[in-house]
């Protein structure tokens, strides 16, 4: 799993049938320190998560077609919790 | 998954018999900003998408879920055209 902050809604009319109620969310994964890390993703939310809210993320195609309640759904992105806090000591 | 744009396809005749009447499309993934993000690839097309158009996009064996029964050798889907999008 990774961590994100919420930045961003997307809105898409045409998409494959399994996405039909999902909320999109575009999610910018984050390192513990809190500095951005990559590309920012699409995510299916899973737990009502807000923009600028720091979140759980799960990259594995099964674990976010659980999240979205659906199998066989063509997803490999999910927010599945919405961080409290993040306590980091570690040095690289 | 990850916005991409559409910015090519490819034809392909000989090929696995799990791909047969797939379309594959040339996709350039994108920042929130519009910027392009790393290299382009190839994906299969499971929604109409077109060239010059903004789409989302899997990664992985879920792109073939489309396509099931069939077992799409693939590892990259456009699974829905996006209308707009805000960051912010």
């Amino acid at each position: 799993m990774q961590i994100g902050r919420v930045v961003g809604t997307v809105v898409a009319t045409q998409k494959h049938r399994k996405f039909e109620g999902a909320k999109l969310l575009l999610v910018q994964p984050l390192n513990p320190d809190e500095t951005p890390r990559g590309t920012a993703l699409l995510a299916i939310d899973g737990v009502g998560a807000g923009l600028s809210e720091k979140v759980l993320v799960v990259l594995e195609g099964r674990a976010a077609g659980e999240a979205l309640g659906k199998k066989a759904a063509p997803v490999d992105a999910a927010i599945v919790g919405i961080i409290d806090d993040i306590e980091f000591h570690g040095h690289l | 998954m990850n916005l991409a744009r559409v910015v090519g396809d490819v034809v392909v005749t000989r090929k696995d018999e799990n791909l047969v009447g797939l379309k594959l499309l040339i996709i350039q993934p994108l920042t929130p900003g519009r910027e392009p993000a790393g290299r382009t690839l190839i994906a299969v097309d499971a929604v109409g998408a077109g060239v010059g158009e903004e789409v989302f996009f899997v990664r992985g064996k879920e792109a073939s879920f489309p396509f099931y029964p069939v077992e799409a050798p693939v590892d990259a889907g456009i699974v829905g055209i996006v209308d707009h999008w805000t960051v912010g």
